[in-house]
């Protein structure tokens, strides 16, 4: 429970108010993780808050965040500079179904930050690529200015091996790609919803639309796993905060399966 | 080469209606094709036509006062362009511009409708196939309206 000192190696701009922070820990050495968990980093006097790990686990000499600015806790942590200190408790929670998807064909579909926490999943593939089928990523966001790793995209979008699709909700006229909302791309997508794991991370009400076109085309819910945000405090499930019917999205996800928490997406109460 | 009849038969929206329905709306099509930049109409103006999009892409685009036009969806291969056809007043309600070259098959809306008034069997079919589309893309403007990327109002 005690948080770790970790210091900032570097620190990056991807967007509006949003920075990516590489972090090396202080006292012991670099640390894996599962693609999909997260830590809980603890702004020394201020507050802490769980963050999605977004770089590559099969680099454990550092960790890496990335991170908006929109509250007290976040807003410190993107001001942070190289040489700076915070505290690190994790990493926490199930990951994406990375061995249990081998054999198959994946299917990304990211909203917005909600590529972050998918990143490590993409860098797993792309590793192993020969223990998976077809791999599909789907990118929506509110607009060219807002695609998250757009350098990235722009490169996975080159490989033979990697079919990435982006789209925009609006644009000005010197865009050229696709506008609308990315769930409307799944029924455009010629794929096998019977050898498809797909995951899904994204601002919920956008999960919802694409859990629904994902069933529309025949994806099995238990097939459909999504990484859930939820007011994670202990990060060990003791406090419930985070609890989302019976389930403990810090302990038992942040990813879970559809089937899990079918019913619960559309209930204001969670 | 594929005669007028095959390729609006064979475009998704038509594809599978009835071989005597086919007929009727083929004698309503003509191929067209657009430039790059090239509008397909413009708001307000009199929803004269419908397009299928064969090949290409085509941008609809609200028109805003000192600024460039705003996009807000892209139709591609096999997609619908234009509902207003088929709701009096019959007037676009946006622009809608080819951002790559498109070949399209252009359906004269008067003659669509008035064989759909005179068979309704067929007035039901062109609707069924319609309702679809207007509802997806009822679903994508509430997506959009919501602006759910946008950073949440409180968070720690």
């Amino acid at each position: 429970m005690v948080p770790e000192p970790v210091r900032v190696l570097r620190r990056w701009q991807e967007l509006d108010a949003v920075w990516t922070l590489e972090l090396e820990p202080v006292k012991t050495g670099g640390r894996s993780f599962q693609p999909g968990q997260f830590n809980m980093l603890y702004v020394f006097g201020v507050g802490e808050v769980p963050i999605s790990l977004s770089g590559d686990a099969s680099e454990t000499a550092a960790l890496v965040h990335t991170v908006r600015g929109v509250g007290p806790v976040s807003n410190k942590l993107v001001a942070l500079q190289p040489g700076d200190t915070v505290g690190l408790r994790g990493p926490f929670g199930v990951g994406w179904p990375m061995a249990a998807a081998e054999g198959s064909d994946v299917l990304i579909v990211a909203g917005g930050l909600g590529l972050a926490p998918l990143r490590p999943a993409i860098y797993h593939l792309m590793h192993h690529r020969e223990k998976y089928g077809r791999v599909i990523l789907l990118y929506g966001t509110r607009s060219p200015e807002d695609i998250l790793y757009a350098g990235e995209l722009a490169e996975w979008g080159e490989r033979a091996d990697l079919e990435v699709q982006i789209t925009v909700d609006h644009a000005v006229s010197d865009w050229q790609g696709k506008i609308g909302v990315v769930p409307a791309l799944l029924p455009t997508l010629d794929f096998d919803p019977e050898d498809t794991v797909a995951m899904v991370c994204g601002p919920e009400i956008m999960m919802r639309f694409t859990v629904n076109a994902l069933r529309d085309a025949g994806v099995e819910d238990e097939a459909i796993f999504l990484s859930m945000e939820r007011n994670m405090k202990c990060a060990l499930g003791h406090c419930g905060h985070c609890q989302f019917g019976s389930t403990f999205v810090c302990k038992d996800g942040p990813v879970v399966s559809f089937d899990r928490v079918r019913g619960l997406l559309s209930l204001k109460e969670f | 080469m594929k005669n007028i009849a095959q390729i609006v038969c064979e475009h998704p929206f038509f594809h599978g209606l009835d071989g005597e329905f086919c007929d009727l709306v083929c004698g309503c099509a003509r191929n067209v094709r657009f430039n790059p930049g090239e509008y397909l109409f413009h708001e307000g103006g009199d929803a004269d036509y419908l397009y299928l999009i064969r090949y290409g892409q085509v941008g609809l685009e609200i028109a805003v006062p000192g600024k460039p036009p705003v996009s807000f969806q892209t139709l591609h291969d096999g997609d619908l362009v234009g509902v207003s056809w088929v709701l009096p007043p019959y007037h676009w309600s946006y622009d809608a511009r080819a951002i790559t070259l498109t070949r399209a098959i252009a359906m004269d809306a008067r003659c669509l409708r008035k064989k759909c008034d005179d068979d309704p069997a067929l007035g039901y079919e062109v609707l069924k196939r319609l309702l679809p589309i207007l509802t997806s893309r009822l679903q994508a403007t509430q997506m959009q309206i919501l602006d759910v990327y946008a950073a949440p109002e409180q968070s720690p």
